[in-house]
């Protein structure tokens, strides 16, 4: 036994240190666990269960076959998952179990199983961890959901899932002509504001830009920040807004120019002058220190009345719920024209069905899968969706005769307000994740750094003619 | 027993060995045989050459990552190797020489157990905690400190000092570690040595100069090791505290944040297993380098 021990001179001090310097190097994080997730096989199916199509069951599941669900749990929580949506289905199919679990981190925790061939059967692919749909959908990962549009609709079998539909709801889970993604969540975006903080000082909410700035200027000189978003995490929340102008401008063709990489999308005039009036609002009614915060702490802020408006989506007033004062009551109006020759009206607003969810092609039960999305495209899964999480659905109707909260009422009005004129908005973000990533950089550039509107544009059109380039990233277009 | 010496030896390493060959060099080998396809991360693979190499030279955040991870080699170690050397020696020899012995300057058993704290952190605890020193209006915990009609400093969100604020707080967490190290180094540093040097009138700067840095030299040299690898990391801070993960605009970003973000956002595998092999090979040139620089004679004593 000795003998290991008694001989340093074998196992001198540098010796060590080179064998322990190879041992740290060799640990280094990040590189290992990339191939930690490498396809081991990729092309077996597993079996697949499947029953007899019939009136009562369109989709032709088996009514024995277990059906393996994964949901985010983020905003929304999962309640609306395991009270509502769940029974719903095992009402109607008692002998299918529904294997329900959740994670915070969906690509995480999915993406090993996609790769090793064995998917859940329908995953709610949210949250800022979310796993990539166009290469999903690339990868022959997620099930086509044209069968489920066409079925007939769980309450009315005289119409079709796909009627039962508030319109653009399909779209934005489309992939090159075909639906992949079943975008659930109906959002609606716009300034956010204190309703009772403008009853207060006899602010209105403005409709053009001039009265836009006036009131900015009345805001700062009362002492408060007029407007702001958090540059840290949420970059793409004003990435939002300066498309939306763009869009109100020059009509939604303008983005899906930008969504197709067309040569010279971001240089067009309506990007440009969107671009510039923010940039100036940048320039002068804003907080440098927001380019440092998170979406939480700005949010927080404005429920503070330090900040007076703020651009986000429907579920900002459920995710305030326990920071919103009782001198605080949330409402939204549209984006003020930028131009007096704005082709579409001042109500015009972006309003999108969010919040992804998908069959896998390889799980067990993709029927199965598809047969619970349908429960949830229901009227009752929808008003349970609607009570629970204080957000509308894509199911046209669903939220009529529901209580509202103020904020929701208030965007429930906008959206009618705006009727034909509410547009899907753009999908560059999720089709290109690249471009995305850019677009929040130059955005907190020209607003919060002292860039300008041109360097934006030459920037933006730059990041989308390196993609268009490269060979490597699956394209995607639209009409 | 020596005929019991090798299978005592395989018995104990064979386990080891083998988890460290499926789950390390078998993935090491992967990553390189990824760096020549196109993989999405989903999917089929199709190989493509050296085409992700060819973008990564075209790449400008990927040289930004690379300025910035040497950035971190050069002035991580520095910093805080000697921070470190200061503090231990404070804590061992700075009190001087009193009936025989050298003793450190007075509460040092105290400060020892402080400057330990932060290694008990986790770094995302320590990410979290400094995101609020660092904060850029009044709620951080400097800004709150100044006064009223001070300009709050923007830290994280200035392009210019965004990396210095990181630099800071891997040094922060760094130190105790290091105190503590020199501190074992020093101990072993026998008393008549640093006797001799008092009598013949050295004063504390000529001790820590003269004596304590020469004969601790193979202890700074893991140390520098250790933190350069230390500084081709930095993944945890950067993605936790800094602007848009990596930025403002690119700022902060690292190699292995870069490769975090392609493999499992961007979708580009391929692309990220590319940057893992050129940070494999950076690693590998700065261990050997190190090793062959430093070399020199220990002091025997």
């Amino acid at each position: 036994m000795s003998e290991i021990f008694d001989k340093p001179s074998e196992l001198d001090r540098r010796t060590l240190l080179r064998r322990a310097a190879a041992v740290g190097l060799l640990a280094t994080p990040a590189v290992g666990m990339l191939s930690a997730c490498a396809s081991g096989g990729g092309d077996e199916t597993q079996k697949q269960s499947t029953g007899q199509k019939s009136a009562e069951n369109p989709l032709g599941i088996d009514p024995k076959a277990p059906v393996e669900i994964v949901i985010f749990n983020g905003g929304f929580g999962t309640a609306y998952a395991t009270d509502v949506h769940t029974p719903l289905y095992n009402k109607k199919w008692p002998d299918s179990k529904v294997v329900y679990s959740a994670t915070e981190q969906i690509s995480t925790v999915l993406q090993p199983r996609f790769n090793a061939g064995t998917p859940p059967d329908m995953v709610d692919n949210s949250g800022s961890n979310l796993m990539d749909m166009g290469a999903l959908v690339k990868a022959g990962q997620a099930a086509d959901l044209t069968d489920l549009y066409d079925a007939p609709s769980w309450d009315d079998p005289a119409k079709k899932v796909r009627d039962t539909l508030v319109p653009g709801a399909i779209e934005p889970g489309t992939y090159n002509g075909k639906p992949f993604a079943m975008n659930y969540a109906f959002t609606v975006f716009g300034l956010w504001y204190n309703s009772k903080l403008f009853a207060k000082n006899k602010w209105t909410p403005p409709t053009t830009w001039a009265d836009f700035t006036a009131l900015c200027d009345k805001i700062k000189a009362a002492g408060l920040t007029p407007f702001g978003y958090a540059g840290a995490n949420a970059s793409y929340y004003m990435v939002r807004a300066i498309m939306t102008s763009a869009a109100k401008i020059g009509t939604e063709q303008v983005l899906k120019d930008i969504d197709n990489l067309k040569p010279g999308a971001w240089k067009a005039d309506a990007v440009v002058k969107a671009a510039q009036a923010w940039g100036e609002v940048g320039n002068k009614y804003t907080n440098k220190a927001f380019l440092g915060l998170k979406h939480t702490e700005v949010q927080l802020q404005q429920d503070q009345d330090k900040l007076v408006f703020y651009p986000c989506g429907s579920w900002l007033e459920n995710e305030q719920a326990k920071d919103t004062p009782p001198t605080f009551e949330y409402a939204v109006t549209p984006l003020p024209s930028v131009t007096t020759s704005d082709q579409l009206p001042a109500t015009a607003i972006n309003a999108a069905a969010g919040e992804m969810y998908f069959a896998a092609s390889k799980g067990k039960n993709p029927q199965g899968g598809k047969e619970y999305l349908r429960a949830m495209l229901s009227k009752e899964g929808a008003k349970g969706f609607t009570k629970l999480t204080k957000s509308l659905t894509v199911v046209a109707g669903a939220a009529d005769g529901l209580d509202l909260t103020p904020g929701l009422a208030s965007a429930n009005k906008m959206l009618s307000a705006a009727g034909k004129d509410a547009f899907l908005g753009y999908l560059f973000d999720s089709w290109y994740k690249k471009l995305d990533d850019e677009s929040r950089s130059a955005v907190n550039e020209l607003f919060f750094q002292g860039g300008n509107a041109q360097k934006f544009c030459e920037r933006m059109e730059a990041a989308s003619q390196a993609v268009a380039k490269d060979s490597s990233i699956t394209k995607f277009t639209r009409s | 027993m020596r005929h019991g010496k090798y299978p005592f030896i395989i018995g104990f390493l064979a386990v080891p060995l083998a988890l460290y060959g499926t789950f390390v060099v078998a993935a090491y080998v992967q990553v390189f045989q990824l760096a020549l396809t196109n993989w999405s991360g989903l999917g089929p693979v199709e190989y493509v050459g050296f085409d992700n190499f060819v973008k990564l030279w075209h790449d400008d955040l990927f040289w930004k990552s690379v300025r910035h991870n040497l950035f971190l080699l050069i002035f991580l170690p520095i910093v805080t190797i000697f921070i470190a050397l200061v503090f231990a020696f404070l804590l061992n020899v700075g009190g001087g020489f009193k009936g025989g012995v050298t003793r450190g300057v007075w509460g040092s058993k105290v400060y020892r157990v402080i400057f330990f704290f932060p290694q008990l952190l986790a770094l995302a605890i320590v990410a979290v905690i400094f995101g609020r020193v660092f904060a850029p209006d009044r709620s951080g915990l400097i800004n709150g400190l100044m006064p009223e009609s001070f300009q709050p400093w923007l830290f994280l969100a200035d392009g210019r000092w965004a990396l210095t604020c990181i630099l800071a707080v891997l040094v922060w967490q760094a130190v105790g570690f290091y105190v503590v190290l020199f501190s074992a180094g020093m101990g072993s540093i026998s008393h008549e040595i640093y006797e001799a040097a008092a009598l013949d009138g050295a004063n504390r700067i000529t001790l820590f100069f003269r004596i304590t840095v020469p004969l601790l030299w193979s202890t700074i040299q893991v140390a520098w090791i250790y933190l350069g690898i230390a500084a081709f990391d930095a993944f945890a801070l950067v993605n936790i505290m800094s602007v848009n993960r990596g930025g403002p605009d690119g700022a902060t970003s690292v190699l292995a944040m870069m490769i975090y973000r392609n493999a499992f956002e961007f979708s580009q595998a391929g692309y990220a297993s590319a940057l893992g092999v050129v940070l494999f090979f950076l690693t590998l040139t700065f261990a050997a380098l190190t090793l062959r620089v430093t070399r020199r004679e220990a002091v025997e004593f």
